[in-house]
């Protein structure tokens, strides 16, 4: 049995000769072929573009979620200095949980940052070989016979062959990965905005509820306050108890 | 020779590199068959680090076709696989 390697590479010469069993004409052969390969690098280029929009999408929820994490920080603060330490805690715990997801967040930017690079690097090399493909072309179309033509591209056609099976698969894994992230950013998304996230979304509405509550409380203390004074300075003075205030 | 290490592109290497590869190959095989991904990943990147540290890189306008093709390191045991078996794991070229 074949090692990795050279099975790796016989499986790229499959799909060359595939690709070559179907020249028939080496002159139409040679423009069609080049055809492809700029087809291939423009799939290249939307590869490069897909992760880039993904990666956008990842920072775009990296700032709400950084949002949040400030918001609850100040929350916890305002339940602290309104004796909720209960509340406070709440605030803090899910502050922690936005957090972690912040860290995954990160890693996926890291990743998708990665695969960026990667297709860049393979555009490059690609983009090159299509250029010494296409200079290759017109010399074999003008110089040699039929035979030998026939000989000629399909070194060249094997060359390029090669680094388009690499690229193919570079695609493939980039828009694998990037639908991966996408449908998982989805459901955050998703997630979010129905308030459902749990332990996150849904206490952190209870949060502002309660924490509504209590300024609301005590908005509604100084009220009573200040209309307990009006009265003690308007009206004869009784025994009614002074209003604490709080 | 020339060797293509998969999503980085081609190096040429002394002949003589072929024999420690091949070892390095043996060990990754034996990984894949046991199902053992970080063995397999530790040949693989052992693989093309020797061929980084030992070889000179291809011109990237090359059109010569690589005599060995060393598989990325980031994949599954079942992507690995995939991509040295007949319909592997390469897609098909455009024609």
């Amino acid at each position: 049995m074949a090692g990795l390697l050279s099975r790796a590479s016989m499986v790229i010469k499959a799909r060359i000769s595939k690709l070559l069993d179907r020249a028939e004409d080496p002159a139409v052969t040679l423009d069609y072929s080049y055809e492809k390969q700029l087809e291939m690098l423009q799939k290249v280029k939307k590869g490069i573009a897909d992760v880039v929009t993904a990666k956008k999408r990842l920072e775009l929820q990296t700032q709400k979620l950084e949002q949040q994490v400030v918001k609850l920080e100040s929350q916890a603060r305002q339940a602290l200095a309104a004796g909720r330490e209960d509340l406070a805690r709440a605030a803090l715990e899910q502050k922690a949980l936005a957090q972690l997801q912040l860290q995954a967040l990160d890693q996926q930017v890291t990743g998708l940052e990665d695969q960026q690079t990667k297709l860049v690097e393979s555009e490059k090399r690609l983009s090159a070989k299509v250029e010494a493909f296409r200079s290759q072309k017109e010399v074999i179309k003008a110089q040699y016979s039929a035979a030998e033509a026939q000989v000629r591209i399909g070194e060249a056609a094997s060359g390029i062959g090669e680094e388009m099976a690499d690229t193919g698969l570079a695609i493939q894994r980039a828009r694998d990965k990037t639908e991966q992230m996408q449908a998982r950013a989805a459901a955050v998304d998703e997630l979010i905005e129905a308030g459902t996230l749990e332990d996150f979304t849904s206490d952190k509405t209870r949060l502002d509820r309660e924490l509504e509550a209590i300024s609301s409380g005590s908005q509604v203390d100084e009220e009573l306050t200040r209309m307990k004074a009006e009265l003690e300075a308007g009206g004869e003075k009784k025994e009614l108890e002074g209003g604490e205030k709080s | 020779m020339i060797v293509r290490v998969m999503g980085e592109g081609q190096y040429e290497v002394a002949d003589a590199l072929g024999v420690r590869l091949n070892e390095l190959d043996e060990q990754a095989l034996a990984a894949l068959e046991r199902g053992d991904e970080a063995g397999l990943d530790a040949a693989l990147e052992q693989m093309a680090a020797l061929v980084r540290q030992e070889g000179t890189p291809l011109a990237a306008d090359d059109l010569r076709v690589s005599d060995v093709v060393i598989p990325p390191t980031d994949l599954t045991l079942e992507e690995t696989r995939k991509l040295v078996s007949e319909h592997g794991l390469i897609p098909d070229l455009p024609a």
